[in-house]
């Protein structure tokens, strides 16, 4: 089993079980919350204090859904989850993929005693880092410019994970000065603001959908690190041993 | 078996680690740019759930 096949089986399989594992999580606390978010979306935001000029209130949610239309979607339902799983599953493994990858590259074995901080590496480059500038949103929520807000997240990803990675890598203060800057640099600069609209979707909801979106990003990190480097090792072994029966 | 594993290590090339390094971190990539940002609107509405509870900028 050459080195590509190794690491690509290893995050595969640890993608796919951490992956469904998030995905019963978000199925349970984090889906339900969208669905109740979509029944507000469209609607004219709550009026505020003065009742003003009703129509400068711009429903929040209104021009929020440019959707098309005509565009396929799956039913609500089995079909909507089961796409969701699906491709809750995909990001797992593209996630695992991309751990295994720089793990590779960096010259810093994923494994099993190890993958808890990378998991948590993981967490903070993927989720935490992103979500400092731009918590995880419902729909119907007011948002900046989607171009704008995905060039920042890739941004802050890139310099976080950049950041962990010379630190891990090097262990000295020059490598934990420059992470320090990198780490701060996305959220000095400032991720693109939400236009200030009411929102039509009430603040309990964006709240509780935020830690439970998050707490079920930790969730798949704090497995699939591990696993990784449980599959990896034994991979690396099978390789070994093989290897060894060959050149007896 | 640890001496295999140290032995199997060492014999990696540098060249081996940035082939399957490379192909695993484009193919992760590619995964995550479809699931998480790609703009068709049958891909978004099929992974619109899992974009917001990943956290990645949706609409």
């Amino acid at each position: 089993m050459n080195l590509f096949r190794r690491i690509f089986f290893a995050a595969v399989l640890a993608g796919l079980a951490a992956g469904l594992a998030m995905s019963a999580v978000q199925q349970w606390r984090v889906a339900p919350l969208i669905l109740e978010a979509e029944t507000y979306e469209g609607q004219e935001a709550p009026a505020v204090h003065d009742h003003a000029d009703a129509t400068a209130a711009t429903p929040a949610a209104a021009h929020e859904h440019e959707h098309d239309e005509d565009a396929w979607a799956p039913q609500d339902g089995a079909e909507r989850i089961l796409y969701t799983v699906l491709a809750d599953v995909l990001a797992a493994i593209g996630f695992a993929l991309v751990l295994a990858a720089v793990s590779v590259l960096v010259g810093l074995p994923v494994t099993a005693a190890n993958g808890i901080v990378w998991g948590l590496g993981g967490f903070i480059v993927f989720q935490l880092a992103p979500a400092f500038g731009l918590p995880p949103e419902l729909p119907g929520m007011p948002a900046a410019d989607l171009g704008a807000r995905q060039l920042w997240w890739w941004g802050t990803v890139i310099a976080t994970g950049a950041a962990l990675l010379g630190i891990a890598k090097f262990r000295n203060w020059q490598a934990i000065a420059a992470g320090a800057v990198l780490i701060l640099l996305p959220h000095v600069i400032g991720a693109p603001q939400p236009p200030h609209e009411p929102s039509a979707v009430p603040a309990h909801l964006a709240t509780a959908f935020a830690a439970s979106a998050l707490s079920a990003g930790a969730v798949f990190w704090f497995i699939v690190g591990p696993l990784l480097g449980y599959l990896n090792t034994r991979f690396a072994k099978a390789e070994a041993s093989q290897t060894r029966m060959v050149h007896a | 078996m640890t001496t295999a594993t140290q032995t199997q290590t060492i014999n990696l090339t540098l060249s081996q680690r940035l082939v399957a390094g490379g192909l695993a971190l484009i193919l992760g990539f590619v995964l995550l740019g479809g699931i998480g940002f790609a703009s068709d609107m049958r891909v978004h509405n099929g992974a619109h759930d899992t974009r917001h509870a990943l956290g990645f900028p949706c609409h």
